[in-house]
């Protein structure tokens, strides 16, 4: 595909790191890694959570300075001081949060992006330019709406046609497939890879999802807490050796198996719910869903299309605008006393945010379900803090929650062991409804297999289990039955065993 | 009421807008400029205090009020650059401060303002724009101030700036996503200062308006919360600046509606219809706020909508 006339190969950029490394206090973020990004290749760069990935290319992009070790653009070594400099280098990073304006149109966006904006915008001769650049590139985007209103592959797309807009000939994606539907990732990524194929550019990603590096990529350099563990051709190397270049020889938690039923009762049940969101707009339509005992519902669906709210509807965060919700089929509104009384738990995503108070101690925060009762509580609104720290103590044993104690602020554990705090506090007891939303959103695979298994004992001991993910393995992997949803309706419910991930996908972006 | 009463009370009511509207224009396009770059400046009530009183007291001192003018929008700067320059401490809360700032304000106008009450000084003249009228009511409802004007020209001119100029982008921009702004290189805490600080200077004029033209005095009493009232004023216009101006005309009209209804003789509940300003900010707040809505057209980086 030769998008650009003056397709050359010669347009795009190599780049190599020598020997970088990242000393932040005592912590060796990035140690002696060095890395060789060919010109007009797809260059896939592999990790896990706290790996590394994000400090080496924030070191290339001029954000931190190495403690030691050189970059080189087309085998001259050049200095970043700033991510200015890494602009004027041809070098441009697509991040995974939007970096957009989203009270600027398209069109605005790009133009206040480039480096000699005119004082007065003549924005009719913009918006010409922009046609011509626009006309040869494979990137369809809206031009005139703020980018509020865009959808997240439009996005995805319009920051890609930003660096292209700025002449940016290496361009470093970090996970830019996470908000998109496989097609849209597939899409994307496919004519990017044309335009490395043309020469035009070169592409450096961060990626964890083995099937988009092994379909795309022509290179793959994997680090490993801070380190190199290796570089080689995508083709060389199957799932398996990339999965244990990435873990090492670290010991994940077994998959649990899953416990054959039949019969089972429905147990949580959604009635016609429909929500608004903050806007004022419908962002739940008419979603009926019945749990059984025993089972796994996985909602898939693209962020934003109304999982959220639903999320918030079922856990009392947001006002139903009408429908109604059973447990056991008895009428259940999401307050204290019935979710006590049903024995209705959840995982929300971001639990920091959603779940957790993070200024108050982990103890306090795994009491949130049980401070009211004995033996925390013995009545009269005096809250006991002997039992409750020694409750504390068991749960963060049991569930290995690494704290320095039970009286440091929740907000001060990473990711990870606040995740498994709130797990224990979910958890611990009799759970009979689990609602469970992006419960792995950011984790470390060790805490993912540990997570994704205490789903799956719930599953086992009987309880039913809601499951809102926006990555389609995780359903895949913990489903019984995979519901999807496309702008706040179900739009398709299959059992996970006469499905696959074509057809979710395809549901998902909202074309069948 | 009887034809005449009720043209009466409309003509009072229009010059009222026209009279009274202009301190609250200046102050909300000031807050407007502030709020479009990510901050929230409730001090602007004590830089209108004190620009009313540092305006009258360089017109009484130098004889020349468009020099008190200027001075007020200079005091102005000094506020607005010392709550931009305040809030760009790490953990600082800017309604905080801009609370501290109006008390702040309003205790240093009126210590340095003691000596101002009595004397007389030189007043802004009007400009007659309604001599093809016979009618002196007429007349007297058109005589506007140049600030009223030049009020005008700003919105119009600030309207245009925000969509078509690099700066307005840049402001727009610090004000919607202080992340993007980063990624673009543009110095976030730069932009809020300067924006702080313009916006500080407006409302300097504003309270020159008061002290120079109407009431056209320095009282302590001067604002009665004006400059507070146009911070809700803002919100109601959506940050347009074009609508600020509609909006400062509709509370003129509103602060007019006492002093018209007593000019034809209906002084009951004169106290009352002295409120409905206030009472229009309270219906204002809460037409325009719910619990299940986020405020729509609001900048992505204030505090109040983060």
């Amino acid at each position: 595909m030769s998008a650009l006339p003056a397709a050359a190969p010669s347009r795009a950029i190599g780049l190599e790191t020598r020997g970088m490394t990242k000393v932040f206090g005592s912590l060796v973020a990035l140690d002696d890694v060095s890395i060789d990004v060919k010109p007009g290749s797809f260059h896939a760069l592999l990790g896990e959570n706290g790996a590394g990935k994000s400090t080496l290319v924030k070191c290339i992009m001029g954000f931190y300075q190495p403690t030691r070790g050189q970059v080189l653009v087309n085998g001259a070594e050049v200095q970043i001081p700033n991510p200015k400099a890494a602009r004027d280098l041809g070098i441009g990073m697509v991040y995974q949060h939007f970096t957009l304006v989203p009270s600027l149109t398209a069109t605005e966006n790009l133009v206040i992006a480039r480096a000699d904006v005119p004082a007065v915008i003549d924005w009719r001769k913009e918006k010409r330019t922009l046609a011509e650049l626009i006309d040869r590139l494979p990137f369809k985007v809206p031009m005139d709406v703020p980018v509020s209103g865009l959808a997240a592959g439009e996005k995805q797309k319009l920051e890609i046609l930003k660096q292209l807009y700025l002449d940016q000939r290496f361009l470093i994606l970090d996970e830019p497939t996470s908000v998109l539907t496989p097609q849209e990732a597939d899409e994307i990524l496919g004519l990017l890879r044309g335009m490395t194929d043309a020469g035009d550019l070169t592409i450096l990603m961060i990626s964890h999802k083995f099937r988009e590096v092994t379909q795309f990529a022509d290179d793959v350099t994997v680090l490993r807490k801070g380190a190199f563990v290796g570089s080689a051709p995508a083709k060389d190397l199957t799932v398996g050796a990339m999965s244990r270049m990435m873990i090492g020889d670290m010991k994940l938690r077994e998959r649990a198996a899953r416990k054959p039923y039949t019969n089972q009762p429905v147990v949580l049940e959604l009635a016609g719910l429909f929500a608004d969101d903050d806007e004022g707009l419908p962002a739940v339509e008419a979603v009926s869903l019945k749990v059984h005992a025993g089972e796994i519902v996985g909602i898939a669906g693209v962020s934003g299309n109304g999982q959220s709210e639903l999320i918030e509807c079922l856990s009392g965060q947001r006002p139903l605008t009408d429908g109604r919700l059973f447990v056991k089929d008895e009428p259940y509104e999401p307050e204290r006393r019935k979710m006590a009384r049903f024995k209705v738990f959840g995982l929300q995503e971001e639990p920091l945010k959603n779940a957790a108070v993070p200024k108050m101690s982990v103890a306090e925060n795994l009491a949130f379900r049980s401070f009211d009762q004995p033996p925390i509580s013995k009545g009269r609104g005096w809250l006991s803090p002997g039992p409750m720290r020694a409750r504390a103590k068991e749960l963060i044993a049991a569930y290995r929650v690494k704290t320095p104690g039970p009286d440091e602020p929740i907000q001060n554990l990473s990711g990870g062991n606040v995740q498994r705090a709130i797990l224990a506090r979910e958890l611990s007891s009799d759970v009979d409804v689990l609602v469970v939303a992006n419960p792995c959103f950011g984790l470390d695979f060790a805490s993912i297999a540990e997570i994704r298994g205490q789903i799956m004992d719930q599953r086992n001991r009987g309880a039913a289990v809601l499951l809102v993910s926006e990555d389609l393995d995780e359903i895949l992997e913990l489903a019984d039955r995979v519901a999807v949803m496309s702008e706040g309706k179900i739009t398709y419910v299959a059992l996970a065993s006469e499905t696959d991930r074509n057809t979710i996908g395809q549901h998902m972006a909202g074309h069948h | 009421m009887d034809d005449v009463g009720l043209s009466t009370v409309l003509l009072a009511m229009l010059a009222g807008a026209i009279r009274v509207s202009t301190p609250f224009l200046f102050v909300a396009l000031g807050e407007c400029l502030t709020e479009k770059s990510g901050r929230i400046n409730l001090g602007l009530e004590g830089t209108l205090v004190f620009g009313a009183m540092a305006a009258y007291a360089v017109s009484y001192e130098t004889g020349s009020p468009w020099l008190g003018v200027f001075v007020a929008g200079l005091t102005g700067v000094c506020f607005g650059a010392l709550h931009g320059a305040i809030c760009k401490l790490k953990g600082v809360n800017d309604i905080a401060i801009g609370i501290a700032l109006m008390l702040f304000g309003t205790g240093l106008a009126f210590f340095f303002g003691k000596g101002y009450i009595q004397p007389v000084a030189p007043r802004l003249e009007g400009v007659q724009l309604g001599s093809w009228s016979t009618d002196p009511s007429v007349q007297k409802a058109l005589e506007v101030n140049p600030l009223f004007l030049i009020g005008i020209a700003l919105a119009v001119v600030m309207w245009w700036a925000f969509r078509n100029t690099r700066l307005g982008l840049v402001v727009r921009t610090t004000g919607d996503s202080a992340p993007a702004a980063l990624a673009l290189g543009i110095n976030v805490d730069l932009v809020r200062f300067l924006a702080t600080a313009a916006g500080g200077f407006l409302a300097g004029v504003g309270g020159a308006f008061l002290s120079l033209y109407y009431p056209g005095s320095w009282t302590e009493g001067l604002s009665s919360g004006q400059g507070l009232m146009a911070v809700a004023l803002v919100i109601f216009a959506r940050w347009n600046p074009l609508a600020c101006f509609g909006a400062a005309l509709l509370f003129g009209a509103a602060g007019a509606l006492g002093p018209a209804l007593q000019s034809i003789g209906i002084s009951r509940g004169y106290h009352f219809f002295n409120a409905a300003p206030y009472l229009m900010t309270l219906v204002i707040m809460i037409l325009s706020i719910s619990p299940k809505r986020s405020l729509r057209g609001a900048p992505g980086e204030l505090s109040i909508t983060k």
